[in-house]
């Protein structure tokens, strides 16, 4: 009988963490920033149909970076398990933190367990405030949770972005993202960090009203939040 | 981790069978004796009735009464017996109130659950099939007298036209062409509209009938509820277009019944 070779644990997460960087690396970015009427998502996705931003609940939206096939099923496991929860409580009761920790142990399970691959994916978990909540409410705030491959997440604040080169598009934000942005800036905003980052690279990816994919979670009367811009839409916002 | 092995259904209803049969109402002919229900019996469900739906120019108006009775007793005021069910849908119920209003809310999540996941929306034609699955499976429950019939009404955006689609116990599921109404004073309500309906009627045209059918059930059958202009309770109304579905305000509603009244 061989002898198994003995690995550290250490080596084994940074191999993997490494495996999943590379993957990542190669994902266009997805940021989601609050402005004055909720949050605005938006992503470099000249596709119609695949999508990177979804609704999941009726004030909850996934955005997601990486394998498609891979983050596809958690959303609908997540639109799966929400709903079940409205169904057997009230749908008030389902919570971006709720889902966020769902998330966070089935991708930390995932990359522990030594026969399966890590998710090569990013998470952001999005929430809008409770309007009717009291004012000053901490239910008043909007929710923005960022889940890494490994399942550990934390809690962002105005504005967060995944994907390759996150950090970039982070430091463009940082310097010029102001509180109580209107729709059309906060969306020009978003625009032209792509424009500079896309301006750095090789590919040439254009950006434009059809080269990117742009929702909301916004605050309306209506019970679902969730809201696709259409290219007339988001055409109207960037000459706004 | 999580269970992704029903990935592939889009069906709630199916995912609730199998995972949570607790949350589905599965009484069956041993959970309820053969005779517990009889309205002498000391067990008396609450129970919805009139409902009705007309089919005019722009589309479809759905309509209920708001009483609930309990044997011979008035047993709720206020219900809602019409519910939105996507953006160009309306489900109505009318029977034993408790499972009447689970199934309107099952029904309503599962149209959107199936939107959600798959990105389009269930096409009205769908959607009426489903509810033909949902009536069957309370079965068990309507063989003991606990009825749960709904109504189902929305705008085909491909037809271009509202619809409407009734039901029967065991499933059965039948289109009408202008209107129908169901529930106790259904009878009732459909002579009326009988009389008073004309192909191609407007929408002020259509919500005044929609509620003189009302009025006139409440008139003739005693678990139907007519306008309460003391408690300020009318009966709901809802248009289902294009523009997607939209409640009738409720000033709209008392000034149709001061000039139905003011017209007697």
């Amino acid at each position: 009988m061989s002898t198994p070779y003995y690995v550290s644990p250490e080596q084994i997460r940074q191999d993997k963490e490494d495996f999943v960087r590379r993957g990542i690396a190669q994902a266009k970015e997805v940021v989601v920033l609050e402005y004055r009427d909720g949050l605005l998502m938006a992503a470099e996705n000249p596709r119609k149909t695949t999508f990177k931003i979804s609704e999941i609940y009726d004030r909850i939206a996934l955005a997601a970076a990486g394998r498609i096939a891979e983050y596809e099923i958690l959303r609908v496991v997540g639109i799966r398990e929400s709903e079940i929860k409205g169904f057997r409580y009230y749908r008030e009761d389902v919570t971006a933190k709720w889902l966020t920790n769902l998330y966070s142990q089935h991708m930390g399970a995932v990359a522990q367990a030594w026969d399966a691959k890590p998710l090569e994916i990013e998470l952001l978990v999005c929430e809008l405030g409770a309007q009717d909540a009291p004012a000053n409410s901490e239910l008043q705030n909007n929710r923005i949770y960022h889940i890494a491959f490994d399942g550990i997440y934390s809690e962002e604040e105005k504005y967060a972005v995944i994907g390759g080169r996150a950090a970039e598009i982070t430091e463009i934000l940082e310097q010029r993202y102001t509180d109580g942005l209107e729709i059309a800036a906060a969306l020009q905003l978003v625009t032209e960090a792509f424009r500079t980052i896309e301006a750095n690279t090789e590919d040439n990816y254009e950006i434009t009203p059809q080269t990117i994919e742009v929702a909301c979670l916004e605050r309306t009367d209506e019970r679902r939040k969730f809201r696709r811009l259409s290219t007339d839409e988001i055409t109207t916002l960037l000459d706004f | 981790m999580l269970d992704l092995s029903d990935y592939g259904t889009s069906d709630f209803f199916q995912i609730l069978k199998r995972r949570h049969p607790e949350l589905l109402a599965t009484f069956n002919a041993s959970d309820v004796a053969a005779n517990a229900y009889t309205p002498e019996a000391s067990f008396q469900p609450y129970e919805g009735t009139t409902v009705l739906a007309v089919v005019y120019n722009a589309g479809v108006v759905m309509a209920g009464d708001r009483q609930a009775t309990e044997g011979y007793q008035v047993g709720e005021r206020r219900i809602q017996k019409v519910y939105p069910v996507d953006r160009h849908s309306a489900i109505a119920v009318a029977g034993a109130a408790g499972p009447c209003i689970e199934m309107a809310k099952l029904f309503q999540v599962e149209v959107e659950f199936y939107e959600k996941t798959e990105g389009v929306n269930l096409s009205l034609e769908g959607q009426a099939n489903f509810l033909s699955h949902l009536v069957r499976s309370n079965l068990g429950l309507a063989m003991q007298g606990l009825i749960v019939l709904p109504l189902f009404a929305g705008y085909d955006l491909k037809q271009q036209r509202g619809r409407i689609f009734k039901y029967d116990a065991i499933g059965g599921r039948y289109e009408e062409n202008d209107y129908y109404a169901i529930g106790s004073g259904g009878k009732d309500a459909r002579t009326t509209l009988k009389k008073r309906y004309t192909p191609e009627i407007d929408r002020q045209d259509a919500l005044a009938i929609v509620a003189e059918a009302i009025w006139d059930a409440a008139d003739e059958d005693i678990a139907t509820g007519g306008p309460d202009l003391i408690r300020k309770i009318f009966p709901t109304l809802y248009t289902v277009t294009e523009e997607g579905v939209a409640e009738v305000p409720e000033t709209t509603v008392e000034e149709l019944y001061r000039d139905l009244i003011s017209r007697l």
